[in-house]
């Protein structure tokens, strides 16, 4: 750390401080500056060239050029639209589920796991070090056909209503939308639980209280009181579980089949195998636009500027 | 009716306690069938009880090895972002000066964007630059995509920091070097631990970034999705299992260590 070597020798005394102070501005900058370069070089260059390569036209073999053809934007989007579309849809809900699913467990770990507060949170991040495609391929054997839980949930007469919506397939769940979905929101459940959480803990259980003294029904409490209070966690939360669920192909690939393809399952097969760079790039790029408009039109919305 | 005002008395807790269930189910699964005696190339049907895969955890070609080189990844992005990423979020928190927005949005982008779209521009860039793609381009890429994490988890600690102990400390004619390693380093190594174990956590389990930079490199979670493809073997789930368990037990030995310390700091 490069800090002015000289200390004051008095709290009191004015002349030393300003003194010092000129190489004291400098002092963010050269902290700052490693982290940053690496940030522009790795993160803000790249979409740079990303950029240009999606305005490129050309071949593999006869090489890439710049010819600002802006036409690959819209040939990629009129090709992909479903798989952009499906990407959102599958996102969305599995951010839904995520919320309506962590929430309770958010709530059990703040107020009512008393001493076995920290054994729940353990078992809430210890399966994040259980490599996360090994756990993905554990949901194939979970939800393989005529294994317990597709004959439990086709006994129960779930799987008809569920054919019938279009979200499984007969007497499938492998290879159908609702097991995208369901690794999806498997996934991304400890990225919404953790936020939550720490919301939830900063709430003073005074509150609680004062609202239990005021006749309030605990319905009415959480719906007054703590759900309004939580809402940091539930705006950080569905953002940390949205983001990343729109651009995942895993899911799509490994439970679902061809007809599940999300669009980061195109981005890739497209910069890795059929070496499609403009397309791929383009691709890529209309995928960010999305998010990010999404993103700042919910952050505005739900009006929590603070998020990090 | 008692069973149902029991049950919605503690519906809460019950419908958390499911969650529970769901986070943890394929855990336990991968525990069970790193037991399997697998028949055929796939590991996704019970066969019959056999220990014979934690007998030799490593009997599989190359698994081990990619195992290895993820530590090894891990590591070095750990330190590489941990250190950036702490000396950013002291500059942030403790000092104003000019581009101090533009500096926090590009923190705050890399987590704002699909991890696809990263990996494709990086992408990009190393074809570009003639870069070989390799064990270096992946650890860029992952300093690069760890350090807003680590930022942003050293920034909350450093920001409810009182920045009087310091003071203090200077009043008490310590140098700068020394308030830095006695006063301010030891009250923000919670944030700075916590940082770098999202980093680590964050490099050994990424896939998507990996698999656009890695080039023939092949890192464990690499490694298993290839296998997905041409066989999974059992293997898989004893290294799964063993990760599961250190978690376990180094989280809770640190939360332990934590609470015992807190306790002697009352006392």
């Amino acid at each position: 750390m490069t800090a002015p070597a000289e200390a004051p020798p008095a709290p009191s005394d004015d002349l030393p401080v300003r003194k010092a102070s000129a190489r004291k501005r400098l002092v963010p900058y050269w902290l700052l500056l490693p982290g940053i370069l690496w940030l522009i070089v790795f993160f803000a260059l790249p979409m740079v060239y990303q950029a240009s390569t999606s305005v490129q036209t050309g071949s593999l073999e006869k090489g890439f050029q710049v010819t600002w053809h802006f036409q690959t934007y819209w040939d990629a989007f009129k090709e992909y639209y479903p798989q952009f579309i499906r990407s959102l849809l599958y996102a969305g809900t599995a951010t839904l589920l995520c919320l309506l699913l962590g929430y309770p467990l958010a709530y059990l770990i703040a107020f009512k796991a008393g001493r076995w507060r920290n054994i729940v949170l353990v078992l809430v991040i210890a399966p994040f070090f259980t490599s996360f495609l090994i756990r993905t391929l554990a949901w194939k054997t979970i939800l393989a056909d005529g294994g317990p839980v597709v004959h439990a949930l086709s006994t129960l007469h779930v799987l008809d209503v569920t054919s019938w919506l279009g979200w499984t397939d007969g007497n499938r769940v492998l290879a159908t939308p609702m097991a995208v979905v369901c690794g999806l929101t498997y996934n991304f459940l400890p990225f919404m639980i953790l936020p939550l959480y720490t919301s939830l803990e900063r709430i003073d259980s005074r509150l609680h209280e004062a609202a239990g003294d005021l006749y309030a029904t605990p319905a009415t409490t959480f719906r007054k009181v703590t759900f309004p209070l939580s809402m940091p966690g539930v705006v950080s939360g569905t953002l940390l579980t949205f983001i990343p669920a729109s651009g995942d192909y895993v899911n799509a690939e490994l439970l679902g089949s061809t007809d599940q393809k999300m669009v980061g399952n195109v981005i890739q097969s497209q910069f890795l195998r059929v070496l499609d760079y403009p397309t791929a790039a383009a691709l890529s790029f209309i995928l960010m636009a999305i998010v990010l408009i999404m993103v700042t039109v919910y952050i505005r919305r739900s009006g929590t500027e603070d998020l990090v | 009716m008692p069973l149902v005002k029991w049950l919605r008395r503690n519906l809460v807790v019950l419908a958390g306690l499911a969650t529970l269930a769901y986070l943890i189910l394929p855990n336990v699964v991968v525990m069970v069938f790193s037991f399997n005696k697998p028949n055929g190339r796939f590991n996704y049907s019970w066969t019959r009880f056999s220990t014979d895969a934690w007998k030799d955890p490593c009997g599989v070609a190359d698994m081990c090895g990619s195992l290895s080189l993820s530590l090894q990844i891990a590591l070095w992005a750990t330190i590489g972002s941990t250190a950036l990423g702490t000396m950013i979020a002291f500059a942030l928190v403790r000092y104003r000066f000019r581009a101090r927005g533009a500096i926090n949005s590009l923190i705050f982008l890399p987590m704002a964007m699909p991890e696809v779209v990263m990996a494709a521009s990086l992408l990009t860039l190393f074809l570009n630059m003639g870069a070989r793609l390799g064990f270096w381009t992946i650890l860029i890429a992952h300093i690069m995509f760890c350090l807003s994490f680590v930022v942003t988890a050293v920034k909350a600690r450093v920001m409810s920091m009182d920045p009087r102990l310091e003071e203090a400390a200077r009043d008490l004619y310590a140098g700068p070097v020394q308030t830095f390693l006695r006063v301010t380093l030891p009250i923000a190594s919670p944030g700075i631990a916590a940082g770098a174990l999202l980093a680590f956590a964050l490099s050994f389990d990424d896939f998507i970034i990996t698999n656009f930079n890695a080039g023939s490199t092949v890192t464990f979670p690499m490694f298993v999705w290839g296998s997905a493809q041409r066989g999974t073997p059992v293997q898989i789930n004893v290294i799964g299992t063993a990760m599961f368990v250190i978690a376990v037990v180094v989280v809770t030995a640190g939360q332990f260590i934590a609470n015992r310390r807190k306790n002697s700091a009352k006392a």
